[in-house]
């Protein structure tokens, strides 16, 4: 049963693949939704019993068959569903089934051969992601997760006749690798230490450990895997693949940013629950990542001005929050961010791909605004989610938000709660200052297409989304408006449901996390005594979410020349934002250029133009000069061959003859 | 009395006068004259090997290569014949084409 909620969007896969460019968009679109929505329903089918059953179902495993056996080294190609999991396949099927939906009228310009690639390709993605997602062991999650990045790279770079879009595909692989690297020495040191790759068998084995004071090989194994998920997850310092992924059509980046893909980072720690929170250290070093990475990709997205890119580093900048939230040992807010992130920034990003449908291609904000009355729809459903995102109470993303920053106060590093505040903020504004350039305003709507490939240059006209992306744009805000409401925190008076309904996924990761707590400092961690808290800092950041919007509003609404004039006065600042801290460009410089530089002049010209085709060369030269030598003594005249015999003969004499 | 050695000398003598015309005349007749010279002189070592040895193999060996030799100086004339016919001069100088 469970192997099939991956294989049916695989063998949408291969229907599309092998037979796609016979088939009319109609039917390649058709099968992939349909695969999507089957895929769905068993994977609803599959998560019933843990979300309405008895609370003492833990997990359900589908052994499929034994993949690799050798020696002691055995392992089986199987399935497990647990809470985690169960959740996971919902957004991943669920929010995957939307995109397919929506990407039926969004591509409908392409030809029929392209569309059924594309179509194909999306399968394929959330049939890897669903493989990443329910893998018993590394080895099944690595199927998926190098699954996952060979997808990206297809779909990144889908109009790869386009040099920036193929070149973005390839930087989303290649930087993926990077954390790849990671991972498989992760995964294969867990295997040196525990002897077995079964997540479950690994924590049960570290359960009765306590946690490591000091920074031991469970600390390593937690510290390449976090390479690996800083590679999927888009944070420092692997984070620059993502911003460049807004090459590939619009809901790709939904795709990727929403339902798979970047969420596999943050899917891997939780888990691995056990291990990271048996890592101390570790775990203070996700938490940092996510800090600064927040922040960071925060105040880029301030000043970008394509729209996509903006959401794009608004993703990198919530991941990192979902980082923070792993690293605080708060393994349910982590996904229960990621849950309802997966929400608007699916709707957000489809959000922005009817604005550019609309616009023909155009992708500049300060080429836009004053589209509120041509596509009302979209307008909406995009407030919506900018809304959610920001963190305005009652939607979903103030509760999954709050909860994070909550515990990270909660254990007491208030230093990291500042910089969630801080970037609480800037997501607020950045968010708004997309709304108002894009939807508010005097339009700055260029007068005819622009060049684009998905334009093609027809004749603008403005209209809203076509029936097939409103209906998805509309389940989407609707999902974005109530998803948080699974988990209303205690201190409103809910029970957090969402918490309860994972616990047992990252059972006993919780009790060691307690015992280093205690073991420092006692920190209050009953959720009873620190409501007096949570409220305050609720209301903390509902004013700073208010505080976010109402500047947005000040400088991109009511004040035309606020913005500009910030940025001359702070030019400095504007530049370094502008130009994204110039890490692609140091990137450039540390990595990419010394690699080339080793790779033409040490091992090109060095080592295979010198020593390779040198020593192959070598011996030819060699075998030619000495037969051009040799082959002056053939001179054709008898008398000098009888000349030389004689000599030899006498030689030769001589030599018995003198012995 | 003659001795042994004042046969060897003499013979090595004669090889050695015919191994110089080998290497040094420029005509082809000439030098298969001095081919002759040369078989001749190992004639002469075999049968004064034979005189002080009290053996007739030396003898029965030399009546072998008169018979060779003359054989020898047949085809080896025709040879020759067939050479000056190709290339109208018995210069060995001439005969250089067949190398490298």
């Amino acid at each position: 049963m469970l192997v099939l909620i991956p294989l049916i969007p695989f063998l949408g896969f291969a229907v599309n693949a092998a037979l796609g460019r016979r088939l009319s968009k109609f039917v390649s679109g058709g099968v992939a939704c349909t695969a999507m929505l089957a895929s769905f329903g068993i994977a609803l089918a599959t998560a019933w019993p843990f979300l309405f059953g008895s609370a003492d179902l833990h997990a359900v495993e589908q052994n499929v068959y034994t993949w690799i056996k050798a020696g002691d080294f055995v392992a089986p190609f199987s399935l497990r569903v647990d809470p985690l999991a169960a959740l996971m396949i919902l957004v991943v099927t669920g929010i995957g089934f939307l995109i397919h939906v929506y990407s039926t009228s969004y591509m409908h310009d392409e030809s029929d051969s392209e569309y059924a690639r594309f179509f194909s390709y999306l399968n394929l993605f959330a049939a890897f992601m669903l493989v990443l997602v329910l893998g018993s062991n590394f080895l099944v999650m690595f199927v998926g997760w190098e699954g996952v990045g060979l997808c990206s790279y297809l779909l990144i770079g889908f109009w790869y006749r386009k040099t920036s879009a193929a070149d973005a595909g390839k930087k989303a692989f290649i930087v993926n690798r990077v954390g790849d690297f990671g991972f498989i020495l992760g995964m294969l040191l867990a295997f040196v230490q525990f002897g077995t790759l079964d997540f479950q068998r690994i924590a049960s084995a570290l359960a009765p450990m306590a946690p490591e004071a000091e920074f031991g090989t469970v600390s390593a194994i937690a510290l390449l895997l976090l390479v690996g998920a800083t590679g999927k997850s888009a944070q420092i310092p692997l984070y620059v693949w993502l911003p460049d992924a807004m090459e590939g059509p619009t809901p790709v980046s939904a795709l990727i940013h929403a339902a798979t893909m970047v969420t596999a980072g943050v899917y891997l720690i939780g888990r691995n629950a056990v291990l990271f929170s048996h890592a101390p250290d570790v775990l203070l070093i996700v938490a940092i990542v996510g800090t600064v990475t927040a922040l960071m990709a925060g105040t880029i997205a301030l000043v970008q001005n394509d729209i996509k890119r903006v959401l794009a580093y608004s993703t990198v900048s919530q991941l990192g929050y979902m980082f923070l939230a792993m690293g605080m040992g708060a393994f349910g807010a982590g996904i229960f961010h990621l849950y309802t992130h997966a929400f608007f920034k699916a709707l957000l990003f489809l959000g922005s791909g009817a604005v550019i449908h609309a616009l023909a291609g155009e992708q500049d904000m300060r080429r836009m605004g004053g589209l509120k009355r041509a596509l009302p729809v979209t307008y909406w459903t995009f407030l919506t989610g900018a809304l959610a995102i920001a963190g305005v109470p009652g939607l979903a993303g103030f509760f999954s938000k709050d909860e994070i920053l909550f515990r990270t106060f909660e254990h007491g590093h208030v230093l990291l709660w500042g910089v969630g505040i801080l970037t609480s903020l800037l997501t607020a504004t950045y968010m708004f200052r997309v709304v108002f350039l894009t939807f508010h305003g005097a339009s700055r709507v260029a007068s005819h297409g622009h060049g684009d490939p998905h334009g093609g240059g027809h004749p603008l006209h403005l209209h809203d989304a076509p029936p097939a992306m409103a209906s998805v744009l509309i389940v989407l805000a609707v999902g974005a408006a109530v998803a948080g409401y699974v988990g209303v925190p205690h201190a409103l008076g809910g029970d957090n449901r969402i918490e309860r309904f994972l616990a047992p996924s990252f059972e006993s990761s919780a009790a060691a996390i307690d015992a280093a707590a205690t073991s420092e400092i006692s920190t209050p961690t009953g959720s009873e005594s620190s409501h007096g808290v949570e409220l305050p800092l609720m209301l903390v950041s509902t004013v700073i979410a208010f505080g976010g919007i109402g500047l947005a509003t000040f400088l991109f609404l009511l004040s035309a020349d606020a913005a500009p004039r910030l940025a001359t006065r702070f030019a400095g600042v504007y530049r370094v934002l502008t130009n994204k801290y110039y890490v692609d460009e140091i990137y450039q410089t540390a990595i990419v250029e010394p690699v080339q530089m080793v790779s033409r002049q040490g091992l090109w010209q060095g080592m295979d133009v010198r020593v390779i085709d040198g020593s192959v060369n070598g011996i030819g030269a060699l075998v030619r000069g000495g037969a051009t030598a040799l082959r002056q003594m053939q001179t054709g005249s008898v008398r000098s061959y009888a000349a030389a015999l004689f000599l030899g003969v006498v030689v030769i004499l001589g030599y018995y003859l003198f012995n | 009395m003659a001795t042994l050695n004042d046969y060897l000398v003499l013979s090595a003598v004669l090889f050695t006068i015919g191994a110089a015309g080998v290497f040094l005349r420029r005509n082809l007749i000439t030098i298969l004259l001095a081919v002759e010279i040369m078989l001749n002189a190992v004639n002469l070592t075999f049968v004064a090997f034979g005189r002080f040895h009290g053996s007739v193999d030396g003898q029965i060996i030399v009546f072998f290569v008169m018979t060779v030799a003359a054989a020898e100086a047949a085809v080896g004339l025709a040879i020759v014949i067939a050479m000056f016919r190709h290339r109208g001069t018995l210069n060995p100088e001439a005969f250089k084409t067949l190398k490298w």
